[in-house]
């Protein structure tokens, strides 16, 4: 801590960073569930078991389910070939895994738009063998794989290579098959960066709005998801059931922040245990 | 099991690692790849091991080639310089682990399993600590894990890589003789690596040693400290003072005295250098001849049993150093400061700067 600071200076940036807090954070947290019960609990039920909203819920969900999947082999396959190994283009593929975060999840819905929608570069081929991407489920799973790719391996990366492939080779040179390492030894290892990836990844698929959005084309208790759902029911004026159904993903989002909170402190507690014990029995030893 | 080795090249980058090594490891010994860092020691073992693929030469097993053969099919066992130990298993399964992963129709029993290391683990006098997490033991303990590890799965070599490089000057000093003894008792052919001259010389049958990725001397621990074959060993192993000088005609000239170099009769004023071992150097009060060399001593250290002496070279200025035994210090009286004339019993020359 810094000691030589004033007692005064001290409390003022304590005071500035809580009121930040409350103005950015604690306030809209609080205000979502103040409007959604606004009209009363039953109003606040109907908008949430409303078929279009539970449609929404269940798009969300599926989006959700394929996409988690789909990108912790993804995250799990380029974070190990990326810390593991060394080969030409590794960096242009550290570069390319970071791009989602780099381009607006508005102009990644675009690029999709551009690919696969009737006016694109694959659309004509896309009409005459009769597959719909765009303003249909399998464009706004794409678009949700694409802005939530990052998340798993990110995390897994510079974990693994701190952890470096020492262990691996120690297995290989034991006889084991590259899936008996990565399920005995490598995966072990990981499992709580995993989760904390996974976690994250998990979140962003549900809330993705700017992307969903373009390619979504907003077809009510078809291609609309949960963020989506909100957006339509507040444009309408229906504020209760929007933040209602707000409400639904921000309790997702608290949900979330628990998991997560958990997951790092286990995090922290194996890291300890790996390294706080063993000079204490060290010397012991001595 | 025999290892040949022969021909082998491997280069990173532009960095040659390994120029044209060839070596012999006759089964059942206990090899010690010796040199400075950067000179391809580790380089080699990893590529017997397969670790590494090599860019040229062949390696052979008893005989059989095993150049292209993968890692897991080679059978050796490898005992990494940071024991890379499972750090989510205990100890045990540490052990086990090469009997878990075998194919079905080989892999042995649970019974079979649970003999075998908790076997391996007296060996290693490490039973008591066989639920243990590699986090929980000291650093001799997890290299003694990582040696029954390496050892379950019957390997037809055993590589170590620095195997006492992280431990402590006491510890390393007991696993020292601790591994000798394991080699007479276990007897599987064993090369290590290590960059400790004294370490290669006190637990080896035979040394390799090594330098910018070529061999410059293989044999027992006494041939090469007795008989070092190039002027690399030479300053490599144990203690020297080098002079440069000229040779001529037998003759070695430094500075204004001369040494007898009968090896190089032949020679015509040619560059050379002389070795001299720190304890090949005699001290006088008064010169002898021209074969003397007149120094000042600057420093004298007189714990244990041998006293040793920092000398400034008046010709020159540098500064050289000498063991004597404790007894022939006293009956010369030397004391700091003093002038004395320093010559050698025993020199070695090889040509060049």
């Amino acid at each position: 801590m810094a000691r030589g600071e004033s007692r005064a200076v001290r409390w003022t940036q304590i005071a500035v960073a809580l009121v930040f807090l409350a103005l950015t954070l604690a306030l809209p947290l609080a205000l979502v569930f103040h409007e959604a019960v606004a009209k009363g609990l039953a109003a606040y039920w109907a908008a949430i078991t409303e078929p279009d909203a539970l449609s929404a819920a269940r798009l969300t969900l599926l989006i959700a389910g394929i996409v988690v999947p789909v990108n912790l082999v993804f995250g799990v396959s380029a974070a190990w070939c990326i810390s593991k190994f060394d080969f030409p283009g590794r960096n242009l593929l550290l570069t390319l895994i970071d791009l989602p975060f780099a381009v607006s999840p508005v102009i990644s819905g675009m690029i999709f738009v551009l690919l696969f929608g009737a006016h694109g570069w694959l659309g004509p081929w896309l009409l005459e063998h009769d597959i719909t991407i765009i303003f249909a489920v399998p464009g706004m799973v794409l678009a949700t794989t694409f802005v939530t790719a990052p998340f798993i391996a990110r995390e897994l990366i510079p974990l693994m290579q701190e952890q470096g492939s020492e262990e691996e080779e120690a297995a290989i040179v034991l006889g084991a098959t590259g899936w008996q390492t990565f399920r005995r030894v490598t995966l072990p290892n990981i499992k709580w960066g995993l989760l904390y990836g996974l976690i994250l990844c998990n979140a962003r698929a549900m809330g993705e709005f700017g992307a969903v959005s373009v390619v979504s084309g907003h077809i009510r208790g078809e291609t609309n998801t949960l963020p989506l759902h909100v957006e339509i029911l507040y444009n309408e004026y229906a504020f209760a059931a929007s933040f209602a159904v707000a409400s639904v993903l921000t309790l997702l989002a608290l949900v979330t922040l628990a998991l997560k909170t958990a997951v790092e402190w286990q995090q922290r507690r194996s890291v300890t245990h790996e390294a706080g014990i063993a000079p204490s029995l060290e010397r012991i030893a001595a | 099991m025999s290892i040949q080795v022969r021909h082998l090249r491997k280069a990173f980058g532009g960095f040659a690692a390994l120029d044209d090594v060839s070596l012999d490891v006759p089964g059942g010994e206990l090899v010690a790849l010796l040199g400075p860092s950067g000179s391809g020691k580790t380089t080699l073992l990893r590529i017997i091991a397969g670790l590494e693929p090599a860019d040229g030469g062949t390696i052979h097993f008893h005989g059989e080639d095993a150049t292209g053969q993968p890692v897991r099919e080679r059978q050796v066992g490898f005992v990494f310089q940071h024991y890379a130990l499972f750090r989510h298993m205990s100890v045990f399964e540490n052990v086990a682990f090469g009997l878990r992963v075998r194919p079905r129709p080989s892999r042995p029993s649970e019974a079979e399993i649970r003999e075998t290391v908790l076997g391996l683990l007296h060996l290693v006098q490490l039973d008591v600590l066989a639920d243990r997490r590699p986090s929980e033991l000291s650093g001799g303990q997890r290299q003694r894990v990582a040696l029954a590890r390496a050892l379950a799965v019957k390997p037809k070599v055993l590589l170590l890589d620095e195997p006492f490089g992280a431990l402590d000057a006491k510890v390393r000093k007991e696993l020292r003789r601790w591994l000798r003894r394991l080699h007479e008792e276990v007897h599987v052919t064993s090369v290590f690596v290590t960059h400790d001259q004294e370490e290669a010389l006190e637990v080896s049958d035979r040394v390799v040693i090594m330098n910018e990725g070529r061999v410059e001397q293989s044999g027992t621990p006494e041939e090469v400290y007795e008989r070092p074959a190039t002027s690399f060993v030479y300053g490599f192993l144990g203690d020297v003072n080098l002079f440069h000088g000229r040779i001529h005609r037998g003759r070695v000239r430094i500075g204004e005295s001369e040494l007898d170099a009968p090896e190089w009769a032949e020679a015509r004023d040619q560059a050379g250098i002389a070795y001299v071992r720190t304890y090949d150097v005699e001290l006088a009060p008064t010169p002898s001849g021209n074969s003397s060399l007149e120094a000042l001593v600057r420093h004298v250290r007189t714990f244990g049993p041998v006293v040793r002496l920092e000398l400034d070279l008046v010709d020159g200025g540098r500064t050289i150093e000498a063991h004597l035994p404790r007894s022939r210090f006293e009956g010369l009286a030397i004391a700091k400061g003093q002038r004395v004339y320093v010559s050698a019993t025993h020199v070695r020359v090889f040509a060049g700067d």
